[in-house]
């Protein structure tokens, strides 16, 4: 269901972009600057995305009624948790396991080795990829339409609306996010789309501000004017010049804002508040397993990986866009 | 300017009051009482010991209107959760701990002080360390060294706090044993030793974001009109960087670092939960784990309270240090 | 005539551009004798500004002074100088100033403190002494009041006193020579007046020649000993100022005085040159102007002119003017 949602938004905006001949330039200079973190990002959402298609049925013979009923994604079949699960730890392509030395049921076939419940860690690592593009994309996804509506509402209609939108802003602001992040899983619940509402509450204000600050300054463009004076309806200017006007500051910031939630769960994760199955929460697993002699790394590591390579390629494509998109304005007067 | 300041601290009011409003909803709409007292004494006691715990925490009044009185008595207002809310974190009344029934005006008293031994020498070296360095590559700007750290900076920024944390924990806690993992002590010689570790990874983790920060307002400092008239006087560039650059980036820079004053009181969270530092943050720590809501209520209150502040300091700052907002 | 205090011989200036480096400014040479005042005339981007920096050695980083160039001030090559030699210069012998009086001074300094500043870089003097020297040259520069001005903030002067003060700093050390970019620009007229007259004045009680950058031929008018006229990246006209006034021979140069509007031809269509100045970069091969030039000829689209010597003060790089001359 979500999968056609972000399916059907990505081919929107997908169009969108084509048209839009700022962006046909942009693209091909966004290439040929990052092409490493834009594979890397492409590969991760390729990967949530196999994770998202799951179905019930075909599984092996000998599972119980349970197991059989599953919905089990491309991910899983692929990996196939089931078979090749350990009985506990065991080292990155060993044959046996860690404590105890017992053959393992398949050995040499854990890139990253098995974590304390044997699950293949290479196999947990992918798993996270669609938590963390969850926590990202299907974040801003709500919060994005909402903060649109009450920032351009506030920038263009100012007065009443403004005072009302800038003082909601300020409150919410005004509490440090982390504790606002807490104070609002706590009360809500631990849910997936609890913690996703919680992240989107505490992000809400940035884009707010943006697209209030650049709705402003646009309302006193003398396009803006120009059309008022023809008598299009304020709906209109909005949707075909407000809007597009501030889509690549609002990009901008959601590359710039997807790692923070990304992060932000992390440390929700290690107060026990996060999402199941994230990075996050691997990392809290493991992190306690550093001091074990001999050291147990591989869960960490696999997990950081991940994370490290998904944020790192995010900001990076960020600072490219930013790049491209602002100082074009200032390099050119040479 | 004074004006301007009363205005400013008069709306900062409005907005504590709004605040106030936030967590009422959040901690006493939408979390239901009997919910909290449940998670304090247990799922299976009595219902009259719930309404006991719930009588003694306060928690027994009803939420906007107590029909109990009536319409002319103020008490119908008064004798409310709403009301109560208001009158003491106003007063800051803060009450019990809904977990171990602690006097939380104590515990915050006890957390400040480790709190603050961390959080101001993280920030100060923090911030001495940013700027200089940012100073620094922004005088070699366009070249090779400028590079290198813009790619550094971008790589360190990517990495969760939380692995800074378990990787300063094991890299030099227990491979280099230089510093102890975790602990705490009052005496202000031993707390040295413990507090050392924390505060490296705090300002590492930080220096990505803050050194990129200061080196884009450096830069663009020194690429102003009056730069080029200083060197057109004869200014060398060190001259130019330090006595021009630095005092006018002072500025922008002032505001961005006023606001995480008040921050050093809650602490740093992640920091002191995991070095066992016993500050404001690990009390937040425990309050989540253990489903304090009156504590965590109090320490998001208290967060607001000092975030508010911070801005109206910054607006001071930004006042006094910029002479063409101080003299108009 | 004897030597010049400034002599600019080939100046060459290059940028990073599409394809390598790209030249912005290309072989010019200006002389300016003591005292004099010259004025340097053309459209924006046509790379005046850019030659004033120069001269200081303030070109903006990814540019560069390419090794042919020669600049002679008070007979030394200032391109050979070193750093500390050039910097004790700069305020020194040589003072600039520049256009946007409103952005050009340090907004968090008071005006007296900027040109102590000044002082101090060069003079090894008491801050007392210095502080006496500046509020005489806020005198001398007419800022009224100069006691009290020196505790003033830019953003407290009008634009106007602003000036004053840049002047006053860039005079601080008794300069031979005086660079204004486009001092008057952002002025209001009546001010614009007030400042060229200053700069008269100047240069005439204490013989600080001056190179005046500008797009106005109004300015010229007013303070001008010699005039050069430059587009794209050369200059394709000098002379005194009665030979540019009066008689301009490159095509350029008179469609520039041509186009200037005039009280007494109000109610006429306005003159205009047509077309639009190349960019660096994109220079027609031979003569720049030929492309807009009403007396252009094949020769003009084929070979760079050279520059005709008109009459012992005036020049022309231009092939017409080569014919007539020497017809």
């Amino acid at each position: 269901m979500l999968v056609v949602l972000l399916l059907a938004g990505s081919v929107w905006l997908a169009r969108v972009v084509s048209r839009d001949r700022f962006w046909r330039e942009n693209a091909s200079q966004l290439w040929r600057r990052r092409p490493i973190a834009l594979i890397t990002l492409a590969l991760f959402v390729g990967i949530g995305l196999m994770d998202s298609i799951g179905w019930v049925g075909g599984g092996t013979p000998g599972d119980d009624d349970v197991a059989a009923l599953r919905s089990r994604t491309l991910i899983d079949r692929l990996f196939q948790p089931e078979r090749i699960t350990e009985s506990s730890y065991s080292a990155p392509l060993a044959s046996v396991s860690f404590y105890g030395g017992q053959p393992l049921t398949h050995p040499g076939r854990h890139l990253l080795g098995t974590d304390i419940l044997g699950r293949d860690v290479v196999y947990r690592t992918a798993k996270g990829v669609r938590v963390a593009l969850l926590i990202g994309g299907f974040t801003s996804l709500i919060v994005i339409p909402i903060a649109l509506l009450f920032g351009v509402s506030a920038g263009y209609f100012g007065k009443r609306i403004d005072d009302a939108v800038f003082f909601l802003m300020t409150v919410l602001a005004s509490v440090p996010s982390l504790l606002l992040l807490i104070a609002l899983v706590m009360v809500m619940g631990r849910g997936t789309l609890q913690v996703c509402v919680a992240l989107g509450i505490t992000g809400w204000v940035h884009f707010c501000r943006i697209a209030r600050g650049e709705t402003l300054k646009l309302r006193e463009a003398e396009f803006v004017d120009a059309a008022r004076a023809l008598g299009v309806s304020d709906l209109t200017i909005i949707r075909r010049h407000v809007l597009p006007n501030i889509a690549h500051l609002i990009i901008i910031t959601f590359a710039l804002s997807f790692t923070g939630l990304v992060l932000a769960e992390t440390i929700l994760s290690y107060l026990g508040i996060g999402l199941e199955g994230s990075w996050g929460q691997m990392i809290d697993q493991a992190r306690n397993e550093l001091s074990r002699t001999p050291i147990i790394w591989w869960n960490l590591t696999g997990a950081s990986l991940g994370l490290f390579a998904l944020v790192l390629a995010v900001n990076m494509i960020a600072d490219a866009l930013r790049d491209i998109i602002d100082p074009r304005t200032r390099r050119e007067g040479q | 300017m004074a004006a301007y300041l009363i205005r400013r601290t008069i709306y900062g009011l409005f907005t504590v009051l709004g605040v106030l409003l936030l967590l009422f909803v959040l901690f006493f709409a939408v979390t239901d009482p009997d919910d909290i007292a449940r998670k304090a004494v247990g799922e299976r006691a009595r219902p009259e010991v719930y309404a006991l715990w719930k009588k003694n925490h306060g928690y027994d009044r009803p939420l906007l209107l107590n029909r109990a009185y009536a319409a002319a008595d103020s008490r119908r207002y008064s004798d409310t959760l709403l009301f109560d809310h208001y009158r003491r974190m106003l007063t800051f009344d803060f009450g019990n701990s809904d977990a171990d029934d602690s006097a939380i005006a104590r515990r915050l008293k006890e957390g400040m002080g480790p709190s603050l031994s961390l959080t101001v020498p993280l920030f100060a070296l923090g911030l001495v360390v940013s700027v200089l360095l940012a100073l620094f590559v922004a005088f070699f700007r366009e070249t090779y060294i400028d590079r290198a750290v813009l790619v550094l900076c971008m790589l360190t920024m990517s990495i969760a706090s939380l692995l800074y944390i378990i990787g300063g924990q094991y890299l030099i806690g227990m491979l280099l044993k230089w510093f102890p993992i975790s602990g705490f002590a009052f005496d202000p010689y031993l707390a040295g030793r413990f507090l050392a570790l924390p505060v490296l990874v705090g300002v590492v983790a930080g220096i990505g974001a803050d050194v990129r920060l200061y080196r884009t307002i450096f830069v663009e400092e020194s690429n102003r009109d009056y730069v080029r008239t200083a060197r057109a006087k004869g200014c060398g560039e060190a001259r130019v960087m330090l006595a021009h650059v630095l005092r006018n980036a002072l500025i922008p820079i002032l505001s961005n670092i006023v606001i995480t004053i008040p921050f050093l009181f809650t602490g740093a969270l992640l920091l002191e939960s995991f070095f066992g530092i016993p500050g404001l943050g690990s009390l937040t720590v425990e309050a989540i784990q253990g489903n304090d809501f009156s504590t965590l209520r109090t320490m998001v209150y208290l967060g607001a309270l000092l975030f508010i502040a911070g801005q109206i300091l910054t607006d001071v700052s930004y006042a006094l240090a910029d002479p063409r907002v101080r003299l108009t | 005539m004897s030597t010049p205090l400034l002599a600019v011989e080939n100046l060459v200036l290059t940028f990073p551009g599409e394809g390598g480096r790209v030249a912005v400014v290309d072989k010019v040479s200006l002389a300016i004798g003591r005292g004099e005042t010259l004025a340097l005339v053309g459209e924006s981007g046509c790379g005046k500004s850019l030659t004033a920096l120069a001269i200081m050695r303030l070109l903006p980083k990814p540019g560069r002074i390419e090794a042919s160039s020669r600049i002679e001030f008070d007979g030394r090559n200032l391109l050979e100088l070193s750093v500390p030699e050039m910097r004790s210069i700069r305020g020194g012998a040589i003072g600039m100033i520049f256009q946007e009086p409103m952005t050009s001074l340090n907004p968090v300094t008071s005006v007296g403190q900027q040109v102590l500043e000044a002082v101090l870089l060069h003079e090894k003097v008491s801050r007392r002494a210095a502080r006496e020297r500046v509020i005489e040259l806020f005198q001398m520069v007419g800022i009224p009041d100069p006691g009290a001005r020196f505790g003033a903030y830019p953003h407290q002067l009008s634009g106007g006193l602003k000036q004053r003060v840049m002047i006053a700093t860039a005079m601080a050390m008794r300069p031979r020579l005086l660079i204004a970019d486009e001092p008057t620009t952002a002025l209001d007229a009546t001010i614009r007046a007030q400042i060229l007259e200053l700069l008269r004045q100047l240069s005439a009680t204490t013989g600080t020649a001056v190179l005046l950058i500008t797009h106005d031929f109004g300015v010229v008018n007013e303070i001008a000993d010699r005039v050069a006229v430059m587009y794209a990246g050369m200059i394709v006209e000098e002379g005194t100022r009665r030979d540019l006034l009066g008689q301009p021979r490159h095509p350029y140069a008179q469609g520039l005085l041509k186009s200037i509007p005039r009280p007494e031809a109000r109610g006429g269509r306005l003159e205009e040159i047509k077309g639009v100045v190349p960019r660096p970069g994109r220079w027609p091969p031979a003569c720049r102007f030929a492309p807009r030039c009403p007396s252009a000829f094949d020769r003009c689209r084929a070979e760079l002119p050279h520059r005709t010597e008109v009459s012992p003060s005036q020049g022309a790089w231009c092939h017409l003017v080569e014919y007539e001359v020497h017809a």
